[in-house]
């Protein structure tokens, strides 16, 4: 069989790299595409879930009588009425659908009230009556650590979630012998995902006992599993439906309290039951980023080599485990890339708070601790006297290396991003001598493209397709990936029209209905494009065979004559010899029967560390990042202004390139909102209430304040890849943030080692003098300060003060 | 105990209709609940996100803050009613690829779509980001929508 590569380009479909519209996209514009929350069955019961004003208090009783006698009232359920512990991962099955014994955190769900309208359940929801018993409070994740007061019951540890401890090479003797040690200590605030759309589930049973639930999940296979276990059905009787999406950002990546609910009260009413989230209550069931506190220390030779990295860490877990055991390997296992050390040693602890638990956003675990790093190369390039984009230079691993602890890189475009940033900032001509106030910035960064071991342990495919051709000559895509916006469904059909010659249009995409559809893993981890992608390679190739085989059978000539492209088989020998796909597809199920076929993806199970843990981190391909941002620093306001970003982003192969820059511009606008904006506040003083869950409050950056945006797009195509892709959204968010936070050392000279880089924290570090750095030089070797400007930088010889 | 209600007319996306409404009924409920014209989108039901634009008597309005027995004898226009000429804005938007979820969008429109009209010739990018900084889009980082909204204007001041 002939792959693409030997068909002429005159020949060949054309599509992958281009620009699409995307699979749906008119419908959602003009407003007829239904999401969860327009989904309408009749005789539906609304549901309201009552909610703790505690952060930890003790349900002593549940008095549910004069809700129930309330006309309009139909069922009420309380934790009782669900309480098998359920969890995103296995081993910390920790949480249930309501609270059983006590409240973890305010805005834990105790009951939930199902009526003919949501005006009645409301008000129902207000005459259930509970007395607490208040419990003593943690919200410091240190002293949950130290402290016998039990947040979490199901923890077996205390309030440990997870501890990771792992040592690569000897990171002592590293930074013994190393000419600079910069050490210091980074705190990221938690934040949040703010999907414009709030979280809405809908359930329904039938006649035969088929319990259907429509949600805005982005992992519906993971929620399928766990209605099966907390409702104790088999997952043969559960049909989980993901209507189109609006936005996820790993905000709907576990099962909530909503799904678990209306699937009940569906079953106790033998009604419809919708529940739809205030925006309020997206704030408190959050999972978003884990605040951390994160000591670095890092050794570099006197010509900026890195000789070893030691990264110390404290997650705030909230109340749940969520994806936490996950996030504490993610906290030190990615920092091992896009540079090449020797030695590395991180410890991890993750601990349970009374507050409304962090789990995975956009970049899950990795975007904190990138920052300290990326922070700790512009000091040691300062101390040094280097320039920060060579330093970077010279640090840069290579393709196909390994990293230092054990994983598999492949393609590898980072000198190539850095280049690119270089080029498009004007970098060499500016840097240093913009006036004062204005600065530029780099970072760079890795991410993963999925990863190759599951969240439950099983040896099944991740992702899977099938693919059928019907006789009008148009190709049906059952597909289990998640579309949350990011655009899977649209490269699903690219890739299936690219292989069969089909126009995009002619491509059918069917996709996240449990009942259509084989599995797919869902939207997380930047796994889609390349399992999903290679899972429609798969199947799409064996049609495609087939079909080219009829025909050249039909025309006597060798299979690997034909080529399907631009709706037609075409002889290439021959091009003037021609048949419409239809009939190319007639011919074929005239022989073959029924065109079908099931493409699967496999992830490598040879590209890991060998050690306990060394699974976690490790993917089929990496992507690699470098983030340019220039800033305006207003030294009066202590305002700072990200004027413009670029960032330069290596996806391996962009299949549909205006995706990719979608993602691009979307993950960067996200890190420069996290940098200057955005903090998830649970306010101890104030009993653990969130203290702004409004998208006023919580400032979600509009269009005034978002930077200009310059997506570049590389491409280092990876084998594993399909036509070579890697992942896009995620990825770009990384660097940005500690991009911002160099540029504004380079505009002002002060370091914010705390995000977010609000005004009131500008202004602080500007009125204290330059900051020290918390660097230890060896020998003379002094910073150069290349700006006019009178720069401070003061560099502590190693022994002196501290 | 029947809630009270009230009766009132308005032309809807170029169509008279009535409805009887409660007084404390917003327009975004009379809309997605009662009409099942759920374009319209509802992101925070406080005046925060801007998902719920609507125009009333022509002008931008959140339907979430505002009371449906206000529109009584006014028009209303939805993404629904994005037809026509006034279509050809979608067409732009999915042109540039300006909507990745597609839930801020039918809001956005109504916003565009007004000041388009309002503010003919062509559009600057500053002019635009401060146009819709009362709408919040969390996927695109605003970009391809400020590149759909500009060549929108420089289009419709040409003519074409
Ligand atoms: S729903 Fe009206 S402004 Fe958000
Ligand atoms: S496209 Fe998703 S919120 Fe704007």
């Amino acid at each position: 069989m002939t792959s693409r590569e030997d068909v002429p380009p005159e020949l060949r479909g054309g599509r992958i790299g281009g620009a699409h519209r995307r699979v749906g996209i008119h419908d959602r514009l003009r407003g007829v595409t239904r999401f969860t929350a327009d989904l309408k069955r009749p005789g539906m019961l609304h549901a309201k879930i009552v909610r703790s004003p505690h952060a930890h208090a003790r349900i002593e009783s549940i008095d549910a009588s004069d809700a129930l006698a309330m006309p309009g009232v139909a069922a009420v359920i309380t934790g009782r009425d669900l309480p098998t512990p359920y969890g995103i991962i296995p081993w910390t099955r920790d949480e249930t659908a309501l609270a059983v014994e006590k409240a973890l955190h305010v805005g834990d769900g105790v009951a939930c009230v199902a009526a003919e309208d949501l005006a009645t359940a409301e008000a129902a929801a207000r005459e259930i009556r509970i007395t607490w018993e208040p419990l003593p409070t943690l919200f410091d994740p240190e002293e949950a650590l130290a402290s016998e007061v039990k947040v979490n019951p199901h923890c077996k540890h205390g309030n440990l979630t997870k501890e990771v401890s792992l040592a690569f090479g000897d990171v002592d003797a590293a930074l013994a012998r190393a000419a600079l040690v910069v050490e210091g200590e980074y705190r990221f605030a938690g934040t949040t995902h703010a999907a414009l759309e709030p979280h809405c589930a809908l359930a329904d049973v039938d006649a035969d006992g088929l319990l259907t639930v429509w949600s805005t999940t982005q992992v519906p296979h993971y929620l399928h599993r766990e209605l099966a276990r907390v409702l104790d059905r088999s997952s043969r009787t559960i049909r989980v439906i993901q209507p189109p999406l609006g936005g996820g950002f790993g905000g709907k990546s576990e099962p909530l309290d909503l799904e678990l609910c209306v699937a009940k009260l569906a079953l106790v009413t033998g009604r419809p039951v919708r529940l739809l989230y205030e925006r309020e209550e997206v704030f408190y069931a959050h999972r978003g980023r884990h605040p951390m506190v994160m000591h670095h220390r890092a050794g570099f030779d006197a010509e900026g080599h890195i000789l070893g990295v030691d990264a110390r860490s404290i997650l705030d877990g909230g109340a749940y485990a969520s994806f936490g055991l996950v996030t504490t390997y993610y906290s030190g296992q990615l920092l091992c890339a896009p540079y090449a050390f020797p030695a590395y040693r991180f410890d991890s602890r993750r601990a349970y708070t009374n507050k409304p638990a962090c789990g995975p956003k956009r970049g899950h675990g990795s975007v904190q601790p990138r920052f300290a790093m990326e922070v700790q190369l512009d000091k040691a390039a300062h101390a040094l006297g280097i320039d920060p984009i060579e330093l970077r230079r010279r640090n840069a691993m290579r393709a196909d290396e390994r990293t230092v602890n054990e994983l598999q890189v492949g393609s590898n475009g980072f000198l190539d991003c850095l280049a690119a940033v270089e080029a498009a900032s004007e970098w060499r001509a500016r840097r240093g001598k913009l006036p004062f106030g204005r600065g530029l910035g780099v970072a760079g960064s890795t991410y993963i493209s999925g990863t190759n071991y599951p969240i439950y342990p099983n040896d099944m495919p991740q992702s899977a397709v099938q693919v059928t051709l019907d006789r009008s000559g148009r190709a049906r895509v059952f597909s289990g990936a998640s579309d949350i916006g990011q655009g899977s469904d649209t490269l699903v059909a690219v890739i299936v029209a690219e292989e069969l010659g089909l126009a995009i249009e002619d491509v059918r995409v069917l996709s996240a209905d449990s009942d259509l559809c084989p599995v797919d893993l869902g939207a997380y981890s930047s796994r889609t494009t390349l399992m999903v992608g290679n899972a429609c390679l798969d199947a799409a190739r064996e049609l495609a065979g087939r079909v080219r085989r009829s025909v050249a059978r039909a025309w006597e000539i060798a299979s690997n004559r034909v080529v399907l492209a631009r709706g037609c088989a075409f002889d290439r020998e021959e091009p003037r010899r021609a048949m419409v796909l239809a009939e190319a597809f007639q011919l074929a199920e005239a022989e073959h029967g029924l065109l079908s076929a099931a493409g699967s993806y496999r992830t490598p199970t040879d590209r890991h560390g060998s050690y306990r843990g060394g699974t976690i981190g490790a993917s089929p391909a990496y992507s690699f990042t470098a983030h340019v941002a220039e800033v305006e620093v207003d030294v009066e306001t202590g305002e700072v202004r990200v004027e413009r970003i670029w960032c330069a982003h290596d996806c391996g192969r962009a299949i549909s390139r205006r995706l990719v820059e979608g993602q691009i511009e979307g993950s960067t606008y996200m890190g420069v909102a996290e940098a200057l904006f955005e903090e998830h506040v649970i306010d101890a003083a104030h009993g653990g209430l969130h203290a702004g869950p409004s998208l006023l409050d919580y400032r979600l950056p509009t269009a005034m304040d978002t930077p200009a945006i310059e997506a570049i797009v590389v491409e280092a195509p990876d084998a594993r890849g399909p036509y070579g892709a890697k992942e896009a959204g995620e990825g770009p968010l990384h660097s940005s943030i500690p991009a911002v936070a160099n540029a504004i050392f380079d505009a002002v000279g002060i370091r914010l080692d705390s995000l977010p880089f609000t005004p009131p924290r500008v202004l602080a570090a500007m009125g204290s003098g330059a900051r020290r750095e918390g660097i230890a030089a060896r020998g003379s070797r002094a910073a150069q300060s290349t700006r006019a400007t009178p720069r401070v930088s003061r560099e502590v010889p190693r022994g002196g003060a501290s | 105990m029947p809630r009270p209600t009230l009766t009132l007319t308005t032309t809807l996306n170029d169509r008279e209709v009535h409805v009887v409404v409660e007084p404390r009924t917003t327009l975004l409920e009379l809309l997605r609940d009662q009409l099942d014209l759920v374009g319209t989108k509802s992101g925070c039901a406080s005046g925060d996100c801007g998902a719920c634009t609507v125009q009333v008597d022509g002008v931008p309005v959140l339907a979430c803050l505002t009371l449906a027995a206000r529109v009584d004898g006014c028009s209303v226009r939805t993404v629904e009613g994005l037809t026509g000429p006034r279509g050809r804005l979608l067409n732009i938007f999915v042109e540039h690829d300006a909507a990745q979820c597609g839930f801020c969008t039918p809001g956005l429109l109504m916003q565009v779509d007004h000041l388009l009209r309002v503010r003919p010739g062509p559009l600057g990018r500053e002019e635009v980001r401060a146009a819709l900084s009362g709408n919040l889009c969390r996927c695109t980082g605003y970009e391809k929508i400020l590149d759909a909204v500009i060549d929108a204007a420089t289009r419709a001041s040409e003519g074409a």
